[in-house]
Parts: structure tokens; C-alpha cells; sequence
């Protein structure tokens, strides 16, 4: 059984529809790439499926429980770990505040997020809003881990970084892969990192599923008909 | 040490010479208006905590505060007329003990914050602001119209309150009393901010929504921190009580809930020992202006605007600098 599986779900803000038909399946372990040109429902989708707008049509399971009825912070608590678009840290709080104020029990605790981020370490008294935007994805990210999640959901995680940074969350991600089994659902423009550290892309056109394979299966006419490039 | 920390032990010794140097001097009237700065800064304290970490901007403390006062009222009175509080279905007799009326006034406070805080939650803003005000008006104008504890004229209890080991009617031993809470109350405080609850709680003032997130519900988060809150102040409450001994419904009124806010915001919001120094400025400016002119309040104003405008972290944050609200 799938850990995470979104059958034909639909979603507004407001009155304005935004997704008709989204269809999608990430199991334990697994890394699977949204993808889509932009406006298309990644983003969308990821609020969707963290509650943060509802369900209008359709259904969302998440370890076999339906959160049709949930609170977002109740699905959070279910084990699922979003980093957002954009970072979104505590500015107010330093970054070892940052990640005490997420933490829940389990393997993820504060050195284990050091471990993988050294420079969070090196920076633990200092103010979040103080941070580079790299070390503030990094913070996310650990942020996130803090909470022990089973899903990580990442959301344009390495958008607007310098390419060395981008490259050093793409090892930090492939490595929570090769190491933790955490499953990761993943949505980007690195077209090229995606395919390398996803298992499953799932492609998304006006709020509709449109394609859904494995990355080895994202030919040339895929990539140009649905990403445009 | 950071420098808030050096001004608050600054703060908390200078609360402390003050009536050690009366006590010498024999000036009781000074014991007594320090002891009166010090109850007016845990009720001060309590407010922070649901302001200052929550954001939550109540209008309805005195409502707490009021509650406080009215439980040592009401069991000190039936303690002095020798009459039971209730004889059906138990009988319940008053008493002197301060102890036991902190007791019942945390426990009072603590269901009137957990019951009006449940549905003033549920709003947020100015509708949060409104909605404080109405519960803490609700209970003056209920205080105003129960005859049987005074009514509009208030209630005065004849004899000070006994705690275990101490003879409270000396100003001193009393300060003392008092100022053993105030530092309880400033622990707990500290414990709070920098507890993952207390943290939590500032990043939900920051973004509820990234705190959700996170598998936090900010209105349990605010809930728990407005009980607390209200509980320290109805502890105040039942301190200033005992120190008037008089209760009068004005301990409910919106007037005492402002003044409570001047307290935190001319100290400095968020600021551990902000109220302290809020509750002292206030106690100085009116004894010492108030006997020069009764339209003192216009002076308060001004120096509160000058705060609000020049200096966001209040009268600490202007000597400590701005760092971290909660240092």
C-alpha cells in the first residue's frame, strides 16, 4: 500500500478552481518528482495534500488514514515533513531555536540535522532572518527532519540559490535517500537532478495528472511537451 | 551574561534595596508602595506571557485580576465573620491563609482563562481585543450588582491574611512574601520562553500557518499560555487584595486591564523583566508627579508615547539594546 496516494483530487482558492484532477502515489522509500511548467499545480497540490487548502473533490490518504477531515497541523503530526516554497524559517528565532521548536521524538534530533548540515552548527546561536539563503534551506529542510516525518515533502527547495549551494542540498537530499529510506516527494526545475535522485515523476498540466512514470521512462517528447524545454 | 540579563538583575536588586533602605530608615510607606510596583509587576508578568510570546493582545486581564482579589475577599470575609462560604451540599468555611486563597485564586482564574480563552481564541486581532474586554465587563458590572460581597461599594477585610512562619502585617515581612512570587513568577516566565512550548508559541505569533506546518496547533499553543497568564495575574490579584484589603468591582475594570498594558509595553513587550520596570515607572511617576498634580496621567501619556514611537522595546529594550526579545 502506498504511503502517500491522491486520487482525482480537486482544489480552490476561493472561488477560483485551481486543480481538477490530480492523481498521484509516493511509497515508503520512494523519491518522486512533481513536475510541471509553472502555474500548472505544484504547489497547489502540495497544499492540498498538507491541508493547507481543502479537498473539494476526491480523496487524500496518507499511511492508510484519510485526512479528508484533518487539521493541517493533525497531518503534520501524521508524519509528513514539508519544506516550503520560498523557506519559510522563524526569522525571530536563532536556528537552534528553529529546529527545538519543531522537534518530536525519534532518530532526527539535533546533531543527526548537524550531521547533515555542518554549517547549521556552525551557525546554531544565530538568528534565522541573519541567515544566507542557502543556509536557510538548509534550516528548513532540518526543520522539517526535526519533526521525524515519514514523507518529506520538499517544494522548490533549491529555488533562487547559487548553483554550489543548489548542489550541495541535492547531495544532502540524495544522501537522506541512500541512508534513511525516508520516503520524498520532490518539486523542482532541475530537470537534470530530479532525474537523477527521483524514482517517479509525476506531471502536471491546468491542475490535471497528465503523466506518470518512472524518470527513465522521461523521454525527449515528454519533457518537451509538458515542461517545454 | 547578555546586557538584558545584567539590567534585569539591576531591576530585580534595586526592587530589593529599595524597602531594605525604608525598612532602615523606618519609612513603611515606602516598604508598602514598593510591595504594591511589585504586585502590580506579576500581574505584569502574566500579561507578557500571553502578549509578549503569544501576541495575544488582551483588554480582559482585569478580569483575572479581579477574580484573584475577590477570592481572598470572599474567604477572608466569611473567615472573619465566623459564617461558612456554602453549608450544601459540603460545607465549605472561609479562611485567613494565604496558601489556600492562592490556591483558589490560581484555580478561579485558571477556569475563567481556559473557559474565555476557548472562545476568544477562536477569533484573532481586533475581535480578539474586543471580545477580552466584553468577558472582563461582564464580570465588573456581575461585581457591581452582587450585594452580598459589597456590591458597588467593595469590601473591606479587617485583618491581613496569615502566611506560615511570617507576621504579614509588618511591611517588610510582607514585601518579602510578595517578592518571593514576583521571582517565581519571572522563573516561570523565563522557563516558558525558552522551553520548545515557548518557542513554538513565538514562532506561531510569527506564522501560525509555518507552525501548523510543523504538526503544532497554534490555538492549543495559545490557549496554554493564556490560562498561564491568567493564572499569575489572578495571583497578583489576590495579592493586591490582601494588601488594601479591600476588594471593589474597579479591580475588574477595563481601566485596570490598560493599566496592566502600561506596565508591559512601558517596560518592554516580551522582555523578562519589562513589567517590572513598567509597574516601578508607573508607582514613581505616581506617587511623586501625583503629588504635584491630580492631571498626572498626562505626563504617563507622554512618556508612553515617547516609548511607543522611539523605543518598541520599552524602557528595558531602550537600555539593553535590541536583541532577542527573549533574552
Amino acid at each position: 500500500m502506498s504511503l502517500l496516494s491522491l486520487t482525482n483530487v480537486a482544489t480552490r482558492y476561493g472561488a477560483s478552481q485551481a486543480l481538477f484532477d490530480v492523481s498521484l502515489t509516493v511509497n515508503a522509500g520512494e523519491v518522486v518528482a512533481l513536475m510541471g511548467r509553472n502555474g500548472m499545480g505544484k504547489t497547489t497540490t502540495i497544499k492540498t495534500i498538507c491541508k493547507m487548502l481543502p479537498v473539494l473533490s476526491g480523496t487524500v490518504h496518507f499511511a492508510g488514514q484519510d485526512l479528508s477531515n484533518e487539521p493541517s497541523h493533525r497531518v503534520a503530526r501524521l508524519g509528513m515533513g514539508l519544506v516550503p516554497e520560498g523557506r519559510r524559517c522563524f526569522p525571530n528565532l536563532s536556528v537552534h531555536e528553529n529546529l527545538v521548536a519543531a522537534a518530536r521524538p525519534g532518530q532526527w534530533s539535533i546533531n543527526a540535522v548537524h550531521q547533515l548540515f555542518p554549517k547549521l552548527e556552525e551557525r546554531a546561536g544565530q538568528s534565522a532572518s541573519l541567515l544566507s539563503g542557502g543556509e536557510q534551506q538548509m534550516l528548513a529542510i532540518g526543520r522539517a527532519l526535526m519533526t521525524n516525518p515519514r514523507l518529506l515533502i520538499l517544494d522548490e527547495a533549491t529555488e533562487g540559490l547559487a548553483p554550489l549551494v543548489r548542489q550541495e542540498i541535492w547531495t544532502a537530499i540524495a544522501q537522506l535517500k541512500r541512508e534513511t529510506g525516508l520516503a520524498i516527494l520532490v518539486v523542482d526545475k532541475s530537470l537534470k537532478e530530479l532525474s537523477q535522485v527521483a524514482d517517479r515523476a509525476v506531471m502536471l498540466e491546468r491542475g490535471c495528472t497528465v503523466w506518470a512514470g518512472k524518470t527513465d521512462q522521461l523521454d525527449d517528447d515528454v519533457i518537451t511537451q509538458y515542461l517545454g524545454v | 551574561m547578555s546586557r538584558e540579563s545584567i539590567v534585569n538583575v539591576v531591576l530585580m536588586l534595586g526592587m530589593l534595596a529599595v524597602p531594605l533602605w525604608a525598612y532602615s530608615a523606618d519609612e513603611p510607606f515606602i516598604i508598602t508602595l514598593t510591595t504594591r510596583a511589585a504586585i502590580l509587576a506579576i500581574a505584569g508578568v502574566g500579561l507578557n506571557m500571553a502578549l509578549g510570546q503569544g501576541g495575544l493582545v488582551s483588554l480582559g486581564h482585569a478580569m483575572f485580576f479581579g477574580l484573584g482579589g475577590y477570592s481572598m475577599g470572599i474567604l477572608a470575609s466569611h473567615a472573619q465573620t465566623y459564617t461558612p462560604l456554602m453549608t450544601w451540599p459540603v460545607v465549605i468555611e472561609g479562611t485567613s491563609s494565604m496558601p489556600v486563597i492562592w490556591l483558589l485564586a490560581l484555580l478561579m482564574s485558571g477556569i475563567a482563562a481556559l473557559i474565555t480563552g476557548a472562545l476568544s481564541l477562536r477569533t484573532s486581532g481586533v475581535y480578539f481585543i474586543m471580545i477580552t474586554l466584553a468577558f472582563g465587563q461582564m464580570f465588573y458590572y456581575f461585581a457591581v450588582s452582587w450585594p452580598a460581597y459589597g456590591g458597588d461599594d467593595g469590601l473591606s477585610i479587617y485583618v491581613r491574611n496569615q502566611f506560615p512562619g511570617l507576621n504579614t502585617l509588618d511591611p517588610i515581612q510582607f514585601f518579602a512574601i510578595v517578592y518571593g512570587v514576583l521571582l517565581l513568577a519571572l522563573t516561570l516566565a523565563g522557563i516558558i520562553a525558552r522551553s520548545p512550548f515557548g518557542l513554538a508559541l513565538n514562532a506561531a505569533r510569527q506564522s501560525p500557518a509555518r507552525v501548523e506546518a510543523v504538526g503544532i496547533s497554534p490555538y492549543r499553543l495559545r490557549l496554554a499560555v493564556y490560562v498561564l497568564s491568567g493564572m499569575v495575574t489572578g495571583l497578583a490579584g489576590a495579592l493586591f487584595a490582601d494588601l488594601n484589603r479591600f476588594v471593589s468591582p474597579s479591580m475588574f475594570s477595563w481601566q485596570t486591564s490598560g493599566e496592566i498594558m502600561v506596565f508591559v509595553i512601558l517596560g518592554g513587550v516580551a522582555r523578562l523583566c519589562g513589567p517590572v520596570a513598567g509597574a516601578a515607572v508607573f508607582i514613581a511617576l505616581e506617587h511623586f508627579l501625583g503629588g504635584l498634580s491630580e492631571y498626572w496621567h498626562v505626563y504617563l501619556g507622554a512618556l508612553l508615547l515617547v516609548i511607543v514611537l522611539f523605543a518598541r522595546g520599552g524602557l528595558v529594550g531602550l537600555v539593553a539594546g535590541q536583541r532577542h526579545a527573549h533574552d
